[in-house]
């Protein structure tokens, strides 16, 4: 296996909001607190400085928590993780593919049956055609779905996408895998199963990014954990000590 | 300055790495490009046959009409109209279309990284296969009408140097739109005008010795070195001269467009 790292140095990233021009409403933004901090850029548009002098470094076999309040830049810093964001200034590197797993119905065509589907999303996620017939019979028992496989996603139910979806993204190895707290919509028993997944495919020397509200899942799946607070950070360590500390400030 | 000069050239490389990318990633946008035409004929008897059977439809209406009002005998008239319909047609849903090209994708663009020119691999695709689709109907004209012209091999550089432009145009007007959110209406009503002052519906030889006017119309050049050729007759040395210039300008326009803006897009949609 490979090495596997990534890296962001002093990445930062703002928004420009383009719908509100005036003044008194970037006064009501600026009260709402939590979210990262409101200013104006040359032109004199109101941006939004979702993150600033971000930089970290993570190796192989890192399972990374982001926590943080509402609004502090979790999903964002993700999404600069998966290149979808390039930041203002400050750098990105990577070393290994990414597999990005935020939205659960992405690409999902409910017309198509799941086979089709699998094929769509082998395909999103980079896969060459003859791999992912390779891997279908493999994905397809993960599902659990079996001969709903041959039906429209249209009569699936949310919990169905969701083993689909998550069968897919996983059954390549990924060897970056950012993800946000959806996953843990699945119901009980998946959960258990998709544990033992992401178990396998750490252990294949990747690395795993995890947003999350749901500490206790942070804490089990992780070993490390960053803090975000209005776009910055505000503590960066092992997952129990920034965890804990984190924890501690929720409950004043 | 050195800085600058650097940023630029990454820039550049990133732009070209991106269209070079996404032309590789074919199998995935010409599956969602099929997947576009399929989702809206789905289970629907003719499937996207449904397009051809509605142009079809407006072929021969506006042909037996126009033909009657201007006097003209409809077997010279019925192929002109024909074909200047239907490449009208392409060229009016590019660009009506071409504002939504990153704003209708934006939970891809938003979720996953994805070469940009996917989108606009994906968009073309779709369209040229309606494009196809619809090329049925010409070729029951031709054969009703007894056309067989010699020169038809000429259309074919035609038909390229016009989808290259369609694909160049929505590039830029897709980067655009994703910022400012007037521009496919302001589109919309501009292409409206283009329809009625362009030759397509009446002929050239209507404006008689005013005719030189034409020489200032972009989309009758575009449309007369496909026409032409189909009807048997080669494009004069001007059209495909102004076609040339359009395309330097359209590959100036796209190409300045995306190298300086492309890492903007998903900040803009």
């Amino acid at each position: 296996m490979s090495e596997t790292a990534l890296g962001l140095d002093r990445v930062y990233v703002s928004f420009p909001i383009y719908q509100t021009g005036s003044r008194s409403l970037k006064k009501n933004l600026l009260s709402l607190g939590s979210a990262g901090r409101i200013a104006r850029d040359a032109n004199d548009h109101i941006t939004i400085d979702a993150l600033r002098n971000i930089s970290l470094k993570i190796e192989t076999g890192d399972r990374l928590a982001l926590v943080g309040a509402n609004g502090a830049g979790k999903t964002t810093l993700l999404r600069v993780m998966a290149g979808i964001y390039e930041p203002i200034s400050g750098t990105v590197t990577v070393e290994g593919r990414i597999s990005p797993m935020f939205d659960i119905g992405l690409g999902m065509d409910m017309d198509l049956n799941g086979y089709d589907n699998i094929r769509l999303r082998g395909l999103l996620l980079g896969l060459p055609s003859a791999q992912i017939e390779k891997l279908m019979s493999e994905i397809a028992e993960f599902t659990e779905l079996g001969d709903y496989l041959n039906m429209p996603v249209r009569t699936y139910s949310s919990g169905m996408i969701l083993r689909l979806t998550f069968s897919v993204a996983t059954s390549f190895r990924p060897e970056i895998l950012l993800m946000d707290e959806w996953i843990l919509a699945g119901d009980g028993g998946f959960l258990a199963k998709a544990e033992g997944r992401i178990n396998a495919l750490i252990s294949n020397a990747s690395i795993l990014v995890l947003a999350s509200h749901n500490l206790k899942v942070c804490r089990k799946w992780c070993n490390k954990a960053l803090w975000l607070n209005n776009g910055e950070i505000q503590a960066f360590g092992s997952s129990a000590d920034v965890i804990d500390a984190f924890e501690a400030t929720m409950k004043v | 300055m050195m800085a600058d000069l650097l940023r630029r050239s990454a820039r550049l490389h990133l732009a070209m790495r991106d269209v070079l990318d996404g032309a590789k990633l074919w199998p995935l946008w010409g599956k969602l490009g099929w997947n576009d035409i399929l989702q809206r004929y789905r289970r629907s008897f003719l499937g996207p046959f449904w397009l051809t059977v509605s142009m079809a439809v407006m072929v021969i209406a506006l042909g037996i009409v126009y033909s009657q009002i201007f006097k003209t005998p409809i077997n010279d008239f019925m192929p002109f109209l024909c074909l200047g319909l239907l490449i009208w047609n392409f060229i009016n849903t590019v660009l009506n279309n071409a504002g939504a090209l990153f704003t209708g994708a934006e939970s891809y663009v938003k979720q996953i990284r994805l070469p940009y020119s996917i989108y606009l691999y994906r968009f073309i695709w779709s369209n040229v296969i309606v494009f196809a689709h619809n090329a049925v109907i010409y070729l029951g004209v031709m054969i009703y009408y007894e056309v067989w012209p010699e020169t038809f091999l000429y259309a074919i550089p035609g038909l390229l140097l016009l989808v290259l432009n369609g694909a160049l145009a929505s590039l830029y007007i897709g980067i655009i739109s994703a910022r400012f959110r007037d521009i496919p209406q302001i589109i919309v009503s501009l292409t409206q005008i283009a329809f009625y002052v362009t030759p397509i519906i009446w002929k050239p030889e209507i404006l008689g010795s005013r005719s030189a006017i034409l020489l200032f119309n972009p989309f009758h050049h575009l449309i007369e070195i496909v026409r032409g050729p189909l009807l048997g007759q080669l494009p004069s040395l001007e059209s495909y001269t102004a076609v040339g210039i359009i395309t330097a300008v359209n590959l100036a326009a796209a190409a300045a467009f995306f190298i300086r803006f492309r890492a903007r897009i998903s900040y803009w949609v």
